[in-house]
């Protein structure tokens, strides 16, 4: 077990950073309406979120673009693991062929 | 915490969890070994790696940590970075505080701890459904912490062993994962306003800014619409 001063606490800093923006949220519920317009946008803030975070790489070329319309259309008729091996095979493929 | 609610209970929503997460317990493995041997290419013991899946446990914020690795570690410009990449969860925590309500005030200090971007999706998913409870929750939090952290902790053992992912595609699982997830939260045309917000502002501001402002800029463009767009019904209900 070697721990490196300097890396044990900028360890403990990205920790403590992130455990205050996670428990921040239980701070903020309590202040903010539980109703109407306030109400809405947390009701959509999973798919905001969750759109966010992939659009970039869905769309970072030909390949992933049609992977990810792929993923799309498979994803009611099967089981989320078969879409995410459905997807990777299809990006893997075309990013072959693209070169 | 009910103490009267039987114990199979607690098992069956336990198992319920576990089978949930499954998926993105596998999604997660190559991330987690890459993670791994990156930090030890930067420069990062085996233990250091391990020490901080165990306590940061946020896998967008840890990758990009390593990437910014120096000797020796500015502390203060990685915690800031780590603030940034995760304020998301600001907004995150704020929404699943009102499904909590089955955990004791102790109970949501820890359960947000677990709070990834996978675990909190799955979680809100269950709540439309039935209460959340601690059991569930746990369920989910459990297999992908452990996982999390000792496949780290392998991924820096073995040094590099996955060195380039997008060569197997494997950079690609996490955002199918991704569409997966959204799809349990499909309701119809009002969805697809605010994906499309959210993936127009995540897009420009990717090409535009450099570091982790996608996220939160998405994620604000998608909820503004959701906002603006809400119906008479939800707008007049005033607590």
């Amino acid at each position: 077990m070697t721990f490196d001063p300097a890396t044990l606490s900028a360890i403990l800093a990205m920790a403590l950073a992130t455990y205050l923006t996670r428990v921040g949220g239980l701070w903020l519920a309590g202040r903010i309406p539980s109703s109407g317009r306030v109400r809405a946008a947390l009701d959509a803030l999973p798919i905001a979120v969750l759109v966010a975070v992939i659009a970039p790489s869905a769309t970072a070329g030909p390949a992933e673009i049609v992977a990810a319309l792929v993923a799309i259309l498979a994803v009611r008729r099967l089981p989320l693991l078969a879409v995410v091996v459905l997807a990777v095979a299809c990006v893997v493929a075309l990013r072959a062929l693209g070169g | 915490m009910t103490e009267t609610a039987l114990p199979a209970r607690h098992i069956g929503d336990f198992r319920a969890g576990v089978i949930a997460i499954l998926p993105l317990v596998v999604a997660v493995i190559p991330f987690a070994l890459i993670l791994g041997a990156n930090g030890v290419a930067r420069g990062l013991s085996v233990s250091e790696v391990v020490l901080m899946s165990a306590l940061v446990f946020a896998g967008s914020s840890q990758f990009l940590a390593i990437d910014l690795w120096t000797h020796p570690a500015p502390a203060l410009s990685l915690g800031a970075t780590a603030l940034l990449i995760n304020l998301r969860h600001v907004l995150m925590g704020a929404s699943l505080s009102g499904k909590l309500d089955r955990f004791s005030s102790g109970g949501r200090l820890l359960a947000v701890f677990f709070m990834a971007d996978e675990i909190w999706a799955l979680a809100e998913r269950r709540a439309l459904d039935r209460p959340l409870t601690p059991a569930f929750y746990a369920g989910l939090a459990v297999p992908l912490y452990l996982n999390w952290v000792l496949l780290t902790g392998l991924g820096a053992a073995l040094g590099g062993l996955v060195d380039d992912p997008a060569a197997f595609g494997f950079d690609f699982a996490f955002t199918a994962v991704f569409i997966g997830l959204v799809a349990g939260f499909w309701k119809g045309r009002q969805s697809l306003a605010v994906a499309a917000a959210s993936a127009a502002g995540a897009i420009a501001v990717h090409a535009l800014v450099e570091g982790a402002w996608f996220v939160i800029a998405g994620a604000l463009a998608g909820v503004t619409v959701a906002a603006l767009t809400a119906g008479p019904d939800k707008v007049e209900a005033r607590p």
